[in-house]
């Protein structure tokens, strides 16, 4: 019965479907969205090493509170030694240092960054060589000029990504560097950097002739395993403390993370940003829930003769009630499924398309199922009640 | 009163009924104690100007309505304290209504609108629906129309199916309201030949009309004025409408 209402109204009740259709895509698209951002981005971080520690100066910050500036420069040749040879639970040890400016070759120019680290620095960041050696600690110790570069570096200064550059001089800051390595391509990360626009020298080279500094940006650091990260930070916190010659009571002159933590505070970035875009299309449905009521309410007033006719054969207040909530649940259902099939058709174009990370999470396809219902449920109520309530006499013989 | 209705069996009885509406501050007094009984196999007709409280009768008949005071018996069952359910199924179960303008549901073939009442009882399938819906159109000649839908038909045959859907439950007693109000001589006259032939055989017949010429047809006429019955004669020359139809000019068209 509920059936041949709606395909007797077929342009109605699709109008007032399209609000649930539109609600449950927006709801399931942003939620793919949501789950295929934190995917990628748990994914991006694990491929920089899941044992992975950042040690970087400065307290950790606290409602953006600015530091001292000397408090960014706590970080010394001292502590990487330490570390090297106390540290027990890290297997690898690399200090940074990071300096942006222009890259020449020839007559081409590229803005690129340099980064100064020791010959475990590649290792830690699972970057892999395509062509070349990695600089030496004899490089380090002699601070040589020699670098490893990126393949978007090569591309910009010698015209060709596969060229071959192994052994050519370029120019960092005016200083020339001896590519001795080129590495393998990393890509585009999730926020749009280019990985691979990097040149890598020691970091004895960076300091002294580019930055002009002693002190380190950070301290990467291997844990022996993901279990023993924990303990890892636990470790070299002592260390550290020691050598800053931190009072018992006092705070930390250093922060250090590790890659799940990172993983955490990223995740949780997401899920707020998830979470608003979500109720944003939740509201939607609500929208669309008044819209079904709506349409509910003149299709029971138009039908008022209908249901007079059918309480006179002998259908009770119940009967009417239960054949217009079928009605309205039978909308918004519909409205659901087809909403899904849109959200999974959105999610696949935000995917091959837009190159936006999608996936869509099955629960939520399940929520929107059951808010549906719970929409067709709610909103159908009021007009069902009212259908139910209608004295026959008078609904008879309503014109 | 004739004999013959005295052995058989009371469908309806009223007992002083009363009807009493509020209108604002004013009590309308719609029916002021009405008393009848009808037996089964009768063919009523209830005639009465317009505020004479023919429609409250019809829906207090009806069960669609209660009485104020008074009792009404439908087949056996006192009908003033039920619930408004419970009235549902009692209409569901022992009346069939025929209406003046048929009141046939839109875009729905006359099975599935014979089918109706059948629908709000569970005593039948689906099959046992179809089958008894079939029967009720044949029983009023159109057996060849089932699935033509109310808005490809004409008057006449829109008010058979309306027939057929009132007679589908087998009721104790059909309730027809203005029943010809609508339709043209001839067609009436079709229809009124319909109800001969149902009280032929035996069917109880309610006919509520403001048309005097419609008593000449049927077994009883009462008369209501101002809420009571003035008038309440047993029809012992009834017309054939068969005959007065045959008498009618030819049509043009046929």
């Amino acid at each position: 019965m509920a059936f041949t209402a709606i395909l007797s109204n077929k342009f109605r009740s699709f109008l007032s479907m399209l609000g649930i259709i539109i609600g449950v895509a927006a709801v399931i698209i942003m939620m793919a969205i949501g789950q295929g951002s934190k995917e990628s981005v748990r994914a991006e971080l694990s491929k920089m090493g899941t044992n992975l520690l950042t040690i970087r100066p400065g307290a950790r910050m606290r409602g953006g509170v600015r530091q001292d500036p000397s408090a960014m420069q706590t970080l010394k040749m001292a502590d990487y030694e330490s570390i090297m040879s106390e540290a027990s639970l890290v297997t690898k040890v690399s200090p940074e240092v990071s300096s942006g400016g222009q890259a020449i070759y020839g007559a081409n120019n590229t803005n690129t960054t340099i980064y100064g680290g020791s010959s475990e620095y590649l290792d830690i960041k699972l970057w892999q060589l395509k062509d070349g050696d990695c600089f030496t600690e004899e490089d380090i110790k002699k601070s040589t000029k020699v670098c490893v570069v990126g393949t978007t570096v090569v591309e910009e200064l010698f015209g060709s990504k596969d060229y071959d550059a192994v052994g050519k001089t370029i120019r960092f800051k005016s200083i020339p560097f001896r590519i001795v390595g080129i590495l393998k391509s990393k890509g585009y990360n999730n926020w749009g950097m280019d990985q691979d626009n990097v040149i890598i020298a020691p970091y004895s080279t960076v300091m002294k002739r580019i930055a002009a500094q002693t002190y380190f940006n950070s301290i990467i650091v291997s844990a022996l395993s993901e279990e023993l990260s924990e303990k890892a930070i636990d470790e070299l916190s002592v260390i550290l403390r020691r050598n800053h010659k931190i009072k018992d009571e006092a705070e930390d002159n250093f922060t250090i993370r590790s890659q799940q933590e990172m993983m955490e505070t990223m995740g949780s970035t997401m899920d707020t940003i998830t979470v608003i875009l979500v109720v944003a299309a939740a509201f939607s449905l609500l929208v669309a829930g008044i819209g079904i009521m709506n349409i509910m309410l003149v299709s029971v007033t138009e039908r008022t003769k209908e249901i007079g006719l059918r309480m006179s054969v002998g259908a009770r207040g119940i009967d009417i009630m239960s054949q217009f909530l079928i009605e309205s649940i039978m909308i918004s259902l519909t409205g659901a499924l087809l909403g899904i099939g849109l959200g999974y058709g959105g999610s696949w174009l935000a995917k091959n398309v837009f190159m936006f990370p999608s996936s869509v999470p099955l629960w939520s396809v399940g929520v929107s199922f059951c808010v549906c219902a719970f929409i067709g449920i709610f909103f159908g109520y009021v007009p069902a009640r009212k259908a139910a309530r209608m004295d026959p006499i008078e609904a008879i013989r309503y014109e | 009163m004739q004999e013959t209705n005295k052995d058989a069996k009371v469908v309806i009885e009223l007992q002083n009924v009363r009807r009493e509406f509020r209108v604002g501050s004013e009590v309308v007094k719609a029916l002021r104690g009405v008393s009848f009984k009808i037996h089964e196999g009768e063919f009523v007709t209830i005639m009465g100007t317009s505020g004479s409280g023919k429609s409250t009768l019809l829906n207090q008949l009806g069960c669609l309505d209660t009485p104020t005071s008074g009792e009404y018996i439908l087949d056996g069952t006192p009908v003033r304290k039920m619930r408004r359910s419970e009235r549902a199924v009692l209409r569901n179960r022992k009346i069939g209504f025929i209406f003046q303008n048929y009141n046939l549901l839109a875009k729905t073939t006359a099975v599935e609108n014979v089918e109706l009442p059948l629908m709000y009882n569970k005593n039948y399938s689906a099959k046992e629906r179809k089958e008894a819906a079939i029967n009720a159109l044949k029983a009023v000649g159109l057996g060849d129309r089932l699935d033509h839908k109310s808005n490809q038909m004409s008057g006449g045959q829109m008010q058979r199916v309306a027939i057929a859907r009132a007679l589908v439950n087998n009721p104790a007693v059909i309730l027809a309201d203005e029943a010809t109000g609508n339709l043209d001589t001839r067609t009436s006259f079709e229809i009124l030949c319909l109800f001969q032939e149902l009280h032929k055989q035996g069917r109880t017949i309610i006919f509520v009309t403001h048309n005097p010429e419609i008593a000449q047809y049927s077994s009883r006429n009462i008369v209501l004025r101002d809420g009571k019955i003035r008038e309440d004669v047993q029809n012992t020359d009834i017309m054939d409408a068969s005959a007065a139809l045959a008498a009618l000019p030819k049509q043009q068209d046929d």
